[in-house]
């Protein structure tokens, strides 16, 4: 495959003058990050400051209901509360040993800004958060976690002024500040290296996974599922799987977000609705219009809002690889509460959509079998959003069944 | 009789002692219907070459006057298609150039562009999220119908890159005064006046100068000055604040550099 390929996807569609910051970068990746030391460093990172491993988890109650075993990959219980800070802190330290001293970063839900702000504070690092500023309106928690981490928060006043708009934004400082910033890209999509340095990122997840499940219930899982908004986590879950052959049975099942959920509603579902084209330096699957403008997305899950998702999971999805599925809000939420009430876990709205799938359609898994839902992030952030949808947390109605 | 080619266009301003001028417009703007009437008065008032700005949603390589420009315009109902149309019977004495984001030109169709643009009598494209690297299939398109893919260099383009555009390259050369978008600066930095001689000394071809200009002294200070210069956000910020073309134009031409 061409380089920064996979398949017809990926690829490096910048600014010219973004060509030699993403070239740096590359090299970076080829002689820093492979090296036995750096690796140490950030395995010990990972470890003492972030928390890993994170437990494979078996949800007990639910198996016993749905007939097969269903397990939870903890990535809620990462510092900050979501698998974006293994991603963070990989490509802080990386910034660090390329000389770096700043960096910047989009967020939209606020969980990877969140989650580099405290990489930045953790290893000394000036920090500039780009997000929407709609976004940031409805995120006030995570915008007073960064402003504590010391980071500097610009709201984006541009476009949807949302994820996509903030991207953009970092994008263009990334443009005037390269010489001594490095722009911590927050999932495995944008131009060349990031879905590839991203993944390798989150490979931890997987890989861990895969371990976990030997030693826990004596084989691979029969599927592992995630949600997909750029595509970090799931691809985080799916590579070790996708890419050993001795793990071809494996099933990956990637969730995204369906939104309302009526014909032609407004969605999150590139893979699934979307046609490609390129958008923020990658060709991948897209949400446009028939001339090429980008579409709105919507999803009540602020993290998985994005019009558009990594080119290793339109590739993916192409081969046939990986399976792709549409979860609404409505089932999201369902299985939020759900998690909630029966294993004692509160689960980010993103992750809720891929337990929903499996909450949902059961029967796509066979009797005795082991399914693995990566579990990207905690819901603590999200209860003011389902507050308002969920008639158990309204009013000040007894909390029985 | 044949068009001259971009490339004539730029030197024969030269052979007149002129720098070459290059103002940008976004298409529909700043309202549909006035459009076409600005795009005659560039013409009228001295352009050498119009650059067009095709509107899209999401343009990383410009400022917040383009971006309220292409915002503005998509509002207005303004597409691809529609610019064609509007562009398809002026017989300007302008060169015309399409300046777009790659993403509405591939879902238009990479052979059914250069065959429309062509149409129209565009004699360029510049796709400022297209570097050398990934400009293949477009190029391939647009040769032809004999139309130029205009290469893009900055302050941080070096030498050998340079070169390697330089082998591929028709029509003229943009050169980015800064690193940074397009949008009005008061002054141009140092490394605007070395990006030109750079690129002089790399290119056989015209070197345009744009992103920031405004006014002729920020080129009359430069010892090495391009052959052209590109305006865009001056402009678009001049006519949106009920200024004229002609008006804007008129220091331009009135100068000799
Ligand atoms: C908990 C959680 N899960 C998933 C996502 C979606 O991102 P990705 O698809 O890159 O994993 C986010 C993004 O903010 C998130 O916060």
């Amino acid at each position: 495959m061409k380089k920064g390929r996979f398949g017809d996807f990926g690829g490096q569609f910048v600014p010219e003058l973004l060509m030699p910051p993403l070239w740096e970068l590359e090299r970076a990746c080829e002689t820093i990050f492979s090296s036995p030391a750096f690796q140490q460093e950030l395995t010990g990172l990972l470890r003492d400051f972030a928390g890993r491993p994170t437990p494979l988890t078996r949800c007990d109650t639910l198996s016993q209901e749905l007939g097969f075993s269903l397990w939870l990959k903890r990535e809620d219980l990462v510092h900050t509360g979501a698998h974006k800070m293994n991603n963070t802190l990989g490509q802080a330290l990386l910034a660090k040993h390329m000389g770096k001293r700043k960096l910047i970063a989009e967020t939209g839900a606020g969980q990877h800004g969140v989650a580099t702000a405290a990489a930045a504070a953790k290893l000394g690092m000036a920090c500039t958060i780009y997000m929407g500023a709609v976004d940031v309106q409805r995120q006030a928690s995570n915008v007073s976690r960064m402003k504590l981490f010391g980071a500097e928060l610009v709201p984006v006043d541009s476009g949807t002024r949302t994820l996509k708009d903030a991207i953009n934004e970092a994008l263009r400082a990334w443009i005037v500040e390269q010489a001594d910033t490095h722009y911590c890209f927050g999932t495995a999509a944008g131009p060349h290296p990031f879905p590839t340095l991203v993944r390798d990122l989150q490979t931890v997840i997987g890989r861990e996974t895969r371990e976990q499940a030997v030693r826990q219930f004596s084989r691979l899982p029969d599927a592992v599922l995630a949600c997909v908004g750029g595509g970090s986590n799931a691809i985080g879950m799916f590579h070790p799987f996708a890419s050993d052959p001795e793990a071809a049975k494996v099933r990956l099942i990637g969730i995204e977000a369906g939104g309302t959920g009526e014909p032609g509603c407004y969605n999150s579902a590139p893979l699934n609705l979307g046609s490609p084209g390129v958008l923020h330096g990658q060709f991948s699957m897209l949400l446009q219009t028939g001339d090429g403008q980008i579409e709105p997305s919507h999803s009540v899950s602020a993290g998985l809002d994005y019009p558009g998702v990594g080119p290793e999971h339109a590739w993916l999805h192409s081969t046939g690889r990986a399976e792709y599925h549409v979860v609404t809000d409505a089932s999201a939420l369902r299985a939020f509460e759900i998690l909630s009430r029966r294993e004692g876990i509160i689960p980010a709205l993103e992750s809720s959509h891929a337990l929903a799938f499996v909450l949902d359609k059961p029967s796509a898994f066979a009797e005795g079998s082991h399914v693995v839902v990566n579990l990207s992030g905690r819901g603590d952030k999200d209860l003011d959003i389902a507050s308002k949808h969920l008639s158990l947390l309204q009013g000040d109605a007894a909390c029985t069944p | 009789m044949h068009p001259m080619s971009l490339q004539q266009r730029i030197e024969k301003a030269g052979n007149e002692g002129r720098i070459a001028l290059i103002p940008f417009i976004t298409a529909g703007f700043p309202e549909p219907e006035s459009f076409v009437r600005i795009v005659r008065e560039l013409d009228a008032s001295g352009a050498d070459i119009i650059e067009i700005g095709v509107p899209f949603s999401d343009p990383v390589a410009d400022g917040p006057v383009v971006e309220e420009a292409s915002r503005r315009a998509l509002a207005a109902g303004v597409d691809l298609d529609w610019t064609l149309r509007q562009l398809a019977d002026l017989q300007l004495e302008a060169g015309l150039v399409l300046m777009g984001y790659y993403n509405p030109f591939l879902q238009y169709g990479l052979e059914r562009l250069a065959q429309d643009a062509a149409g129209a009598g565009v004699q360029g494209c510049i796709v400022p999220d297209l570097p050398l690297d990934e400009d293949g299939p477009l190029r391939t398109a647009l040769v032809p119908h004999k139309l130029d893919l205009i290469a893009l260099v900055g302050p941080n383009t070096d030498d050998e890159r340079m070169r390697a555009y330089a082998a591929v390259a028709s029509g003229y050369v943009y050169a980015v005064s800064v690193m940074g978008t397009t949008g009005v600066r008061r002054e141009l930095p140092m490394e605007a006046a070395q990006t030109v001689r750079r690129a002089r000394a790399v290119f056989s071809l015209p070197v345009a100068l744009g992103f920031g200009i405004h006014r002729p002294e920020q080129i009359l200070a430069m010892s090495t000055p391009p052959h052209a210069v590109v305006f865009g956000s001056a402009l678009l910020r001049h006519l949106a604040a009920g200024g004229t073309a002609g008006e804007f134009m008129e220091p331009w031409t009135k100068r000799a550099f």
